[in-house]
């Protein structure tokens, strides 16, 4: 919020500004869980994976307190107008953070499993892929407290390379699938994996169109452009 | 006890004249490039504003912003100030149409049609009962019967009516502050007014009055359109149903209060709101 004028109240400006620093704070420990289930998946790094499941609390209690700060604001300031949105935001951002942290834990107890099943595939798509979601969740944790609605704007459209990217992954694990069945315990998780990532970028998606909410008191259309065709797909042999 | 107004026009029988204002409500009062002159001073600059038939309007803004002399405006309260001025056309829609600034009409008349409450109680040294007949004694003649009948209705329209029913032709001075601004209501429908005008009706009272008035706001607006001035804006937020914002004498924006209190399209009606203003 680049307000020109700051609140009569001190205090209250005090509040806000702490609530959009509980926000960011929230939001880096969801970044670097993300980047570090990657590395650990990328990496073969057991530890590195064991340390973001055990992170994964704090992240938990990060989004109970910012629900409580959040709800005391507006029990005792009645806020209204852009203040109101801002409440509303972070009360609603912190699901969605709350969420990727969950999606990321997920992808290391995935990788932990991945290390102890032989698997000789390349993992760079999937690399390739969790770097693109971890570049458009840390724009958008930055646009969280902007004021320029096109930032958010952008992150909302960029998830659409995400979703052709998993659409990728999935036809790939599918047709190792197909080729050895000793891979599907492998791919399987692989698989879950990608989803998870692409989780992550619909959350991500989500908070740009609470920020968006929040500067401009108006909401983005219902429609994104969306990539994830995987719900209708069929193996060609499977016809065979 | 509920008892139907027998003389309340129902929504059908309003006059063709009344135009179309604000969601899907008539405008009740049509104010078209209002200004308005204090000697030298510019008071109001070039307002436009409908104040839809029975749905709520709240001005708000801050001190010195003209919304005080707008809600004047609207009974020629003004004429009583020296060196004022009025320009433009302030129509009230109704039984008859006028210019309310026109210095031609009979504000006897123009002051049955557009009541207006105070914000302190401005009870008269009489009984409750003489407090609320006294303006309908000089508009109409009525028998014992019919004012007693139209004393009940007015009582019971500003529900006031269980508290006092019992001491009618006591002292109104006996009564609680909230009791007497409730009476100062009474009081101003009781002539059967299409629009009332509450000026900080609430600012002298305790919270329970003020809610109890609130309440009570929200149950008149179905015979009557109100135009309520408040400084308290979780108060124009309860009780209108449109909200005005007033500054340095223009209108900066008006709109639903849903939308004025949750995504108001002018930055200074942001900052005002937000408690941001300098």
């Amino acid at each position: 919020m680049a307000e020109e004028l700051k609140h009569m109240i001190s205090s209250f400006e005090a509040d806000l500004k702490k609530l959009r620093d509980m926000i960011a704070t929230m939001g880096g420990l969801v970044e670097r869980a993300v980047s570090d289930a990657t590395t650990a998946l990328l990496t073969h790094d057991a530890a590195l994976a064991a340390r973001v499941i055990e992170q994964d609390p704090a992240i938990d209690a990060e989004e109970r307190a910012i629900e409580q700060f959040a709800v005391r604001l507006l029990a005792l300031r009645q806020p209204v107008a852009d203040d109101l949105r801002h409440i509303i935001q972070a009360l609603k951002v912190v699901t969605d953070l709350e969420r990727v942290g969950d999606y990321a834990a997920n992808i290391a107890k995935r990788s932990i499993v991945i290390n102890q099943v032989a698997s000789s595939f390349s993992l760079s798509g999937l690399g390739q892929m969790a770097l693109l979601v971890q570049q458009n969740l840390k724009s958008c944790i930055d646009t969280v407290g902007e004021a320029d609605p096109n930032k958010a704007v952008a992150v909302w459209r960029a998830d659409q390379a995400v979703d052709d990217l998993y659409n990728t992954i999935f036809r790939e694990l599918i047709t190792y699938m197909m080729e050895d069945a000793r891979s599907i315990t492998a791919c399987t998780h692989l698989l879950f994996i990608a989803k998870n990532l692409e989780r992550i970028g619909d959350h991500t998606t989500n908070v740009a169109e609470l920020t968006y909410y929040a500067i401009t008191g108006e909401n983005l259309p219902d429609f994104r452009p969306k990539g994830d065709f995987t719900a209708g797909f069929i193996p060609e042999t499977a016809h065979d | 006890m509920e008892i139907a107004s027998p003389t309340m026009p129902s929504e059908a029988a309003l006059p063709a004249s009344l135009r179309q204002a604000v969601n899907g409500h008539q405008s009740r009062i049509s104010i078209r490039n209002l200004n308005f002159y204090y000697g030298e001073t510019h008071a109001l600059k070039n307002i436009n504003i409908d104040f839809p038939d029975r749905q709520t309007t709240a001005m708000i803004g801050p001190s010195g912003c003209g919304k005080s002399t707008l809600l004047r405006i609207l009974n020629r309260m003004y004429d009583l100030y020296p060196g004022q001025r009025a320009e433009g056309d302030v129509s009230l829609n109704g039984e008859t149409n006028l210019n309310i600034i026109d210095p031609g009409i009979n504000l006897n008349q123009l002051r049955r049609r557009v009541g207006m409450v105070f914000q302190k109680p401005t009870p008269f040294p009489k009984s409750i009962y003489e407090n609320v007949i006294f303006g309908v004694r000089l508009h109409e003649k009525l028998n014992k019967a019919e004012m007693d009948e139209r004393v009940e209705w007015a009582l019971t329209r500003a529900a006031l009516w269980n508290e006092a029913k019992d001491r009618l032709h006591s002292s109104a001075l006996g009564l609680s502050g909230g009791q007497q601004q409730r009476l100062c209501i009474a009081r101003s429908i009781a002539v059967r007014p299409e629009v009332l005008l509450l000026d900080e009706p609430t600012s002298a009272l305790d919270p329970i009055s003020t809610l109890k008035i609130e309440e009570l706001v929200d149950e008149l607006k179905r015979d009557f359109t109100i135009v309520i001035v408040t400084h308290n804006m979780q108060q124009a937020g309860r009780c209108a149903d449109q909200v005005g914002f007033f500054y340095l004498g223009e209108l900066v924006e008006v709109g639903p209060s849903s939308q004025i209190f949750t995504a108001p399209r002018e930055r200074k009606t942001q900052e005002y709101i937000t408690g941001r203003f300098g």
